[in-house]
């Protein structure tokens, strides 16, 4: 039994073969179960430690750590605004407050639709092209806050196309 | 896509190859990749680490220790397996460095590695990207995967006897993990809390065993330096500074970006010319020489070679060549809080003076700035920095430390002015600090 | 490693290369203070407060991670060194509520020490503190966040030293929490400790963190009295410290720690020890003497009345029936002066050798098979240092929690090999070499097997160039001769037999046995006891069984049982006792109390002096911590008894003008009532005070003087430490039936019929199975 697709249980499976030793695969572990999951759920917690072979308490010493790792779920997008030295600097935190009026949430808030999640992050290294986003995995640099409506708009679309045909 | 610059003063060779579709091996093989690699599996590990040394090649991830150096120490004997560790785990604000190299020459990552694991007798070689970076792991996975199927990687490297692996690695989050004992913790599924040292990672490092950890940047010159011979490397730099290093130029210049330029090029030129000079025609105020644990150098000292000693000279460090400018409209308090604000989210919480030091100078900037300091406030977080500098498990708590000082000591008066309600020009950011 | 010699503070030292710097100081008295080292867990260099200044380096190092070498210069005390402390602690003290007032460890807290040493006693910030409520995480753990120092004592405790894991640190930087092992959610604190209960993380938490379910809001430290003695459950005998308050009727123990760790079990205390002591406060204490009135029914009475009764029928079957008729049961938790009394008692006054106790190992058949093998018994000290240990049969983790923790510890830190064969799977294994599992009837036969198989395991035990070799009850009789047998044929070896309580070891020793006098001197041929014992017979008695058949065949006229249930234990029919007169001494009703007709309450062990000796052989002295209104120790029951009985006292129990060797004052009880029953007895009998037959230790002389192996070392004993016994015990001619061992297979929240009156370990052991219930449904 387990929580996650096929696709994604083969490559855990082959993941903790990939290093000198099983425990290695687990951060990377935890990081693509968020990403199919949404989120590090107590479920996941538990699959994780059996794949790896140690504690539920350990997985979750470990899990706490990293900041991209989170356990309550995010938007479908999950969108992250750094607002470091660099971004701040070429208004990192204007493109972060217009985000969060379009959005009309703050940081770590959903919309009530889900689509979408709005954290305020530290560095994402796209320094040289201030100010810069991810959402999700997708960076967006040398943004401006006129640029955020838009982006917002590609994402809907996105959601849009990806939903299945009712 | 993060876009090129280019300026004639710069030397390309690490960027040598960058826009030219060398993520593709085919290309990369076209352009002289993996030569040096087949060259190094002649030569020997004696001579790669004789060429590494009289290069001049110093660590690109921020404390500039000499790479060569550093490959001797691993021993040529050990009873546990050898490895070598790729960190890219760009984290420091103001660097993006290894971002572009990761985009345009993930083969040159792969080429140093498997050098590095030739000078030290390492089989196994990782190669650890931030979690941030998926794009870029996709793009290093296909190009470990290309190198395994051409056969340059795998248990005979080039035809030859030796046996090379390369395994990539991705964080999830974690500034901490560029610690290089950290970045073993993290690689060995454990929370990124760094080793009590020494044993040095040389002697006992991942999984026990002898490892070699460079920054993501020293790894992909190491082909070139083969390539184009030590001593012409070594002469492109400065004194005891061999080479070129790519210099990320943010803030408030014109064109910012990353500049691949000599080592010891003088910081004024760099500002001013390269990068076009402060946006919009405003004067300069501040700049933080090597990414943000860098004491800030006020527009008076900047007339220096940026290598690692000069720099150090100045009173700051050459750190990660994160070159991050101010201009006269920004408020140096809020600038102060938004870089502990980064330290304190990012403190691994392991030891007393930097967990909770970061978190009390958060803390008091953030009430300072927000209007309500007091006068006490001023001493107070210098005495807070002061105690925490040289005190901490790791070199966090100075990178904290460090700039806050630089800070607080070259910017009283402005933390003075909050204080006599002076307005601060970005006060409407006061309540947007991280939590 | 060879030594070297550095400098600290100006003094020249000397220490073995390598040693850590705070090691070689504290040792040197040089006190450099720590929250996050503690001996023998690793190292974290975390808190910051070891640094001292080495001459030519430019930071301040850590203490607790530089290692000595020839000709370094420290300076361990400067206003350098005492500004970076001081900081240290104002960052901690930042967030660290300052409720010293009413916090567990006002008084007893590093952190309130440290500051009043470095006088970081302004506060530099205007924030709030951080408040975060305080969670129960198991009956014996509560975790107060804010107070924690995140000095990772607890975690590593948890995990190096018990080998449970079930702390661990969650979050990062300042939000990072100490977070135990079950019942939450992940990212968030988990709010359930699902693990041993041995509560070693309260007593290494420097502050008042991490506090404890039966002791917390209770007192002050300040209030209590701090008596050392020994645990009353298990066979291994930790010291355990009993903090003790004086209250209306009497003083009560209000905890049980192990705050001076010079004890036996050194760091090490389990869940018995530490939360088990409150029985003592039990309302199903008994307090009064009861006697069964001719409606048959127990009523309450005078001591005197009571032992009238019950010494006025003693008399009355002796006379007619003669001792035969009379059977003794002693106790495996009675000291052992209380144990040679008794069989004195029975054996020169009741004139019977009717005498047995609930066996649980057959010490008899390892005293026999060591007989003429000098200094092959081990200590329980040497499973911390032996190099080589092969432990056959038992469960160390859930019946011998500290040879548990000494077989852990001397795996972790001196790397010693342990071997384990064993018919089921048991903990151990996770810290064994090599490991060999059994049949269940496969014990007697493993010695063959050894030696002949040839296989891995066999190999690996013979290679050994010395063995400890550690077995459990699986062995007896003969089992027990051959197994020794097979060791005795290696040129160095060690054993040690487990038994299961507090004094089982002693009450074997002290025989209470039908066939065996005290020191497994036969009946038939009692030597010395024959001079000093008057009326001694030469037929040995009954066993405890054979009493029982006796009286359901009407002919046993008196049981006198002290310290026991066998009612419950051996599940004797009711009716059998229907024409016996029965005396029961005890600190609860039991089933065999409650069909009594003389109950006589009794002292419990940590209301008592005397001795005991675990089941390593390790004689140690308990000492009187609480008190009881209306209660009495066993000894003193025994000696009013015979009093009452018209016995010739001063022969039981020599005392008076010519015997003051044996109380050195040592064994009063810190705020007992003790020494004023001692003169009140004095004082009736117009003797000088020197010594009453009350005083337990009056037959100390005695034992040392007739048992074999109890030559003991006085000065350490008195002084509060374990002493070995040397067996040297005489051939034992007739061995009594090995089937008469019943093992208890007490857990870790279990302890025979005392555990049933412990509130503490009945909750922990309901709270566990319950966690254990949930694990399974997940």
């Amino acid at each position: 039994m387990t929580l996650f697709s096929p696709r994604l249980a083969a490559r855990l499976d082959a993941l903790v073969e990939k290093y000198p030793l099983r425990r290695s695969a687990l951060v990377p572990m935890l990081l693509y179960a968020q990403d199919e999951i949404g989120y590090i759920s107590d479920a996941v917690v538990a699959e994780v430690a059996q794949r790896i072979g140690i504690t539920e308490l350990d997985v979750r010493n470990v899990a706490t750590y990293y900041s991209m790792l989170r356990f309550k779920p995010a938007g479908k997008y999950n969108v992250q605004v750094c607002t470091n030295i660099s971004c701040m600097l070429r208004g990192g935190y204007e493109i972060y407050e217009r985000f969060k009026e379009e959005l009309g949430i703050g940081h770590k808030g959903v919309t009530p639709d889900g689509l979408f999640s709005l954290e305020e992050v530290e560095c994402i290294g796209v320094c040289c092209w201030a100010p810069a986003i991810q959402v999700n995995y997708d960076f967006h640099d040398e943004l401006k806050p006129d640029l955020v409506p838009g982006i917002i708009d590609g994402y809907r679309g996105k959601a849009v196309a990806e939903a299945p045909h009712a | 896509m993060p876009r090129l610059v280019s300026h004639p003063d710069e030397v390309k060779i690490v960027t040598r190859r960058f826009g030219m579709g060398a993520a593709d091996i085919e290309r990369y093989i076209e352009l002289g990749g993996y030569a040096s690699a087949k060259r190094c599996l002649q030569q020997g590990a004696d001579w790669i680490i004789n060429e590494m040394k009289a290069s001049n090649l110093r660590g690109r991830g921020g404390a500039g220790f000499p790479a060569g150096m550093k490959w001797s120490f691993v021993p040529k004997q050990s009873a546990k397996p050898k490895y070598v560790l790729v960190n890219g785990d760009e984290s420091e604000p103001g660097t993006c460095k290894d971002h572009l190299i990761f985009l345009h020459d993930p083969h040159a990552v792969i080429e140093g590695t498997i050098i590095a694991g030739l000078a030290i007798g390492a089989k196994v070689g990782f190669i650890y990207l931030r979690g941030e970076y998926r794009y870029l792991l996709e793009i290093m996975e296909k190009a470990v995967a290309d190198a395994y199927a051409r056969g340059f990687l795998g248990k005979n490297i080039f035809g030859s006897d030796t046996e090379f692996q390369v395994i990539t690695q991705t964080g999830a989050g974690a500034y901490e993990v560029g610690e290089e004992s950290a970045l073993m913790e993290s690689l060995e599924g454990k929370r990124g809390v760094p080793r009590i040292k020494p044993p040095f990672p040389a002697v006992v490092g991942l999984y026990g065993g002898p490892t070699v950890i460079n920054n993501a940047e020293t790894i992909a010159t190491v082909p070139h330096v083969i390539e184009m011979g030590a001593a012409a490397y070594a002469a492109v730099g400065s004194e005891r500074n061999g080479g070129t290093r790519l210099f990320g130029i943010s803030g408030h210049v014109e064109r910012p970006g990353v500049y691949e330029l000599p080592m010891g090029y003088n910081l004024k030129k760099m500002i001013y010319e390269v990068a076009g000079g402060i946006r919009g025609g405003r004067k300069l105020k501040a700049v933080v020489p090597g990414g943000s644990s860098t004491p800030v150098l006020l527009p008076e000292e900047i007339d220096i070679g940026m290598d690692f000693d000069q720099v150090g000279k100045a009173g700051s460090m050459l750190g990660s060549g994160g070159v991050v400018v101010i201009d006269d409209q920004t408020c140096i308090v809020e600038f102060a809080l938004r870089t502990i604000s980064f330290y304190q989210h990012e403190s691994c919480g392991w030891c007393i003076p930097c967990r909770e030091g970061t978190d009390w100078i958060k803390k008091s900037l953030t009430r300072f700035h927000a209007g309500f300091g007091e006068a006490k406030d001023i001493d107070n977080i210098q005495y807070l920095a002061e105690n925490m500098m040289g005190r901490t498990f790791c070199p966090l708590g100075d990178a904290a430390a460090m700039p806050t000082l630089g800070f607080v000591k070259k910017f009283r008066k402005e933390f003075e002015d909050h204080l006599n309600g002076k307005p601060c020009p970005f006060a409407k950011h006061v309540d947007l600090a991280v939590v | 490693m060879a030594d070297v010699t550095f400098i600290v503070d100006g003094k020249k030292l000397t220490a073995p290369a390598g040693t850590l710097l705070i090691d070689a100081c504290r040792k040197a008295g040089i006190e450099i203070p720590a929250f996050c080292y503690y001996p023998g867990l690793s190292l974290q260099a975390a808190c910051r407060m070891c640094v001292v200044r080495q001459e030519k380096v430019g930071k301040l190092q850590t203490a607790c991670t530089t290692t000595v070498a020839e000709g370094q210069v420290f300076i361990t005390e400067s206003a350098e060194i005492a500004q970076a402390r001081k900081a240290t602690i104002e960052l901690l003290l930042g967030n660290h509520p300052l409720d010293c007032p009413v916090c567990d460890a006002g008084g007893e807290c590093e952190l309130q020490d440290m500051t009043f040493k470095y006088g970081a006693g302004e506060s530099l910030y205007t924030e709030a503190k951080q408040h975060r409520e305080e969670q129960q995480w198991s009956p014996a753990v509560y975790y107060d966040r804010p107070r924690c120092i995140l000095c990772y004592r607890c975690t590593r405790m948890c995990g190096e030293g018990m080998d449970v894991w079930a702390l661990g640190v969650q979050n990062r930087g300042v939000r990072s929490v100490i977070a135990p092992n079950g019942g939450g959610q992940a990212g968030q604190s988990n709010s359930e400790l699902d693990c041993e209960q041995c509560g070693m993380c309260i007593d290494v938490c420097p502050v008042g963190a991490l506090t404890s379910g039966s002791y917390r809001y209770k007192t002050r430290p300040w209030e209590m009295n701090h008596v050392s003695t020994v645990c009353t459950h298990c066979a291994d005998g930790c010291k355990v410290t009993l903090g003790v308050r004086q209250v209306n009727d009497g003083s009560e123990i209000v905890r049980a720690d192990n705050r001076d760790k010079s004890g036996i079990n050194g760091d090490f205390l389990c869940a018995k020890g530490r939360f088990g002591f409150d029985f003592v406060d039990s309302p199903e204490r008994l307090t009064k003497p009861l006697v069964r009135n001719e409606a048959g029914d127990l009523e309450p009475a005078t001591w005197e009345h009571a032992l009238r009764v019950a010494a006025t029928k003693l008399k009355e079957v002796r006379e007619n029936k003669g001792g035969a008729a009379i059977g003794v049961i002693g106790s495996n938790q009675t000291t052992n002066e209380e144990n040679y009394l008794l069989q004195k008692f029975a054996r020169t006054v009741l004139n019977t050798n009717n005498i047995d106790h609930e066996r649980t190992a057959d010490y008899a058949a390892f005293a026999s098979a060591l007989a003429g093998h000098p200094g092959k018994a081990a200590s329980l000290r040497e499973a911390a240092t032996a190099p080589a240990i092969l432990l056959i049969g038992g469960n160390p983790t859930e019946e011998h929690p500290l040879l548990a923790w000494n077989l852990r510890t001397n795996v972790r830190l001196n790397r010693a090999r342990l071997y384990i064969a064993n018919s089921g799977e048991i903990k151990l294994e996770r810290q064994a070499t090599a490991v060999q599992h059994l049949s269940d009837d496969g014990y007697p036969a493993l010695g063959a097997y050894l030696d002949l198989s040839n296989s891995a395991f066999s190999k690996a035990v013979l290679a050994e160039a010395s063995l400890l070799v550690i077995f459990g009850q699986e062995y007896r009789g003969a089992q027990v001769a051959s197994l020794v047998e097979w060791g005795l044929k290696r040129a160095s070896v060690r054993f040690a037999y487990l038994g299961d309580y507090a004094n089982s070891r002693g009450a074997a020793d002290m025989g209470l046995l039908p066939n065996l006098l005290p020191g497994y001197v036969p009946v038939a041929e009692p030597g010395a006891f024959d001079a000093e014992y008057v009326g001694l017979s030469a037929t040995a008695g009954k066993t405890q069984p054979e009493m029982f058949d006796a009286a359901a065949k009407g002919e046993l006229g008196a049981l006198l049982v002290m310290g026991a249930n066998p009612v419950a234990k051996l599940g004797i029919d009711l009716i059998a006792l229907n024409n016996t007169f029965v005396i029961v001494q005890d600190i609860f009703l039991t089933e065999t109390a409650a069909l009594a007709d003389v109950v006589l309450p009794a002292a419990s062990l940590y209301e008592k002096t005397g001795t005991v000796t675990n089941t390593y052989g390790d004689v140690q002295l308990t000492r009187k911590a609480a008190d009881r209104a209306g209660v009495k120790p066993d000894f003193e029951i025994l000696v009013r008894l015979a009093e009452a009985m018209d016995a010739d006292v001063k022969r039981l129990v020599p005392f008076g003008k010519a015997c003051t060797t044996a109380d050195l004052g040592q064994s009063r009880g810190a705020n007992s009532g003790e020494a004023d029953r001692h003169s009140v007895w004095l004082a009736a009998n117009s003797l000088e005070w020197k010594m009453s037959p009350f005083d337990p230790l009056a037959v100390l002389d005695e034992i040392e003087r007739l048992v074999p192996g109890y030559a003991l070392d006085r000065t350490n004993l008195f002084g509060g430490n374990d002493v070995a016994t040397e067996p040297g015990f005489v051939p034992v001619s007739a061995l009594a039936g090995p089937d008469l061992v019943v093992p208890a297979h007490d857990g870790l929240f279990t302890s025979g019929t005392l555990g049933r009156y412990s509130p503490a370990l009945k909750a922990l052991a309901q709270y566990q199975a319950a966690e254990v219930v949930e694990t399974a449904v997940e």
